[in-house]
């Protein structure tokens, strides 16, 4: 695996750090007039998704993390495990944790596609995409006209996750909704 | 027919400046200065402010070489060398000094320096410095001088003295205190001096009586450094020793020995006036005047990867 030195470290980057593999989020340049110079770098840790800073002596290096994103589908959850396979024609299937799917959780459907990260070819962290389009399962029926009020009431969607809607929506409808925050966007059909 | 295919959209107005523009809103070609108009304008007006600052105080402008046979021998200070020989200057120093020896008065100069590898959000290979030097004055009426000059082109304001002693612990040195000054630095609000930098940290800066810390200061500018300056230090002996300890260091680090500058030390021995100095970062000033965030928004053509 390739090493990085500070001055290579870009938005981007997979870098190993205390065991982790990381990506680089940004990396400052500081230098006193007639000092040493130093990195001042912030990195997220993809295994917990937390962001540390870091400082290192400029010239200092990193080994590269042997870490790619690919888009998988999800296949279904056997009682413990949650499998997915590779979309890009390979059929390559892994197999995630119930805690490593965590975030992901409530918005996985079967057939649908997700982000996974994976490090030293074993997933480490699965994403939903920014926006799900997914039907309404269960909610109070829906008030005819009623598009103005600004009212919500929970529904749950096919995946299990609830969201609020506007009165309107009724079960069978089709939603957009933003995974980031769990909010509805708008009626599909 | 060059030039042919942009016609559509040349002569689209920039009504800040009243410049013709280009109007390409996506990836612009790479012949473009990272610099938008205004702050090119922003920067004529800065040098001609700082010329006329000095016109009024009866400084006289200097040019030395940006190119020359020797160069500083600071072990943190990478200079670039010429094919053909010779040194991009780091900053005109040495050469000013000897303007000095000679018999010069009161002198600036203001031009391009060059440090090999510098590059970030404040720093830029190429950049422009100003330096000057007083006869007869002592860091702290320096100090006042680098205030009336700051306030003039940013604005006046409040200045405060911090030792370098209050910002680092004491049982630091090398790179552990090089990194808790640059942190405690970034930390300072407003316009702050920091004076008494331990003698280690004074190449070339007289020693106050306490024997310990050195007549250098720095000038912080919400949190970023502006200016270095020394109540200067003439003794051609010590400055020789210097350049040795430099080397030394220098070896350690697996970096190009300097040879040490001859002219420069034979004008110390001959004899330099008291004198005061500083340089001041004017792409700095320029950024905290135009509250811009990358130098590169300073400089019509920065040094990229």
């Amino acid at each position: 695996m390739a090493t990085y030195s500070t001055n290579e470290f870009k938005s981007g980057i997979k870098v190993m750090l205390e065991g982790d593999p990381c990506s680089i989020l940004e990396n400052e340049y500081v230098k006193p007039g007639k000092g040493q110079a130093f990195n001042r770098v912030k990195l997220r840790n993809l295994k917990t998704g937390r962001v540390w800073e870091r400082t290192f002596k400029s010239g200092d290096s990193l080994d590269g993390a042997d870490v790619m994103e690919a888009e998988m589908e999800y296949l279904y959850n056997d009682g413990e495990f949650y499998h997915f396979m590779k979309t890009d024609g390979s059929f390559e299937q892994f197999a995630a944790s119930e805690n490593l799917v965590a975030d992901a959780k409530e918005w996985l459907r079967e057939q649908d596609k997700f982000q996974v990260i994976l490090w030293n070819d074993q997933p480490i962290s699965i994403a939903a995409p920014n926006f799900v389009e997914l039907e309404v399962v269960r909610c109070d029926p829906g008030l005819k006209g009623d598009t103005a009020t600004g009212a919500s009431k929970p529904a749950t969607l096919s995946s299990g996750a609830v969201v609020r809607v506007p009165l309107f929506v009724n079960e069978g409808d089709v939603l957009r909704v933003d995974t980031r925050n769990k909010e509805y966007v708008n009626r599909v059909r | 027919m060059k030039g042919m295919c942009c016609g559509s959209t040349r002569g689209t107005r920039n009504t800040s400046t009243g410049f013709a523009d280009i109007d390409t809103p996506s990836s612009p070609p790479s012949w473009r200065p990272t610099a938008d108009v205004a702050a090119l304008i922003a920067r004529g007006q800065l040098l001609a402010d700082i010329r006329e600052f000095f016109r009024r105080l009866d400084v006289l402008e200097v040019q030395t070489p940006v190119l020359m046979p020797d160069t500083v021998s600071e072990p943190m200070i990478d200079s670039i060398a010429v094919l053909g020989g010779g040194w991009l200057q780091t900053s005109p120093e040495y050469a000013m000094k000897r303007l000095l020896a000679a018999g010069a008065p009161a002198i600036y100069q203001l031009g391009p320096v060059f440090r090999a590898g510098e590059r970030g959000r404040w720093h830029n290979p190429e950049f422009t410095l100003l330096e000057w030097y007083r006869p007869g004055f002592d860091d702290q009426q320096l100090m006042q001088e680098l205030s009336s000059l700051v306030d003039t082109l940013l604005g006046a304001a409040p200045y405060r003295q911090v030792r370098y002693g209050d910002l680092v612990a004491r049982d630091l040195s090398g790179d552990a205190a090089d990194l808790s000054y640059a942190q405690a630095c970034a930390a300072l609000p407003g316009r702050c001096f920091v004076t008494h930098f331990p003698r280690s940290q004074a190449a070339l800066a007289r020693l106050h009586a306490d024997g310990e810390t050195a007549a250098r200061f720095e000038l912080i500018v919400a949190g970023v450094e502006i200016a270095n300056g020394y109540h200067e230090n003439g003794d051609a002996t010590q400055l020789r020793e210097r350049f040795i300890a430099d080397n030394v260091r220098r070896r350690a680090l697996d970096k190009t020995e300097i040879n040490p500058d001859e002219a420069f030390l034979s004008a110390n021995a001959h004899g330099i006036p008291s004198c005061a100095g500083v340089a001041v970062g004017v792409d700095r000033l320029l950024m905290l005047q135009q509250s811009n965030r990358h130098i590169h928004e300073v400089l019509a053509f920065p040094a990229l990867d």
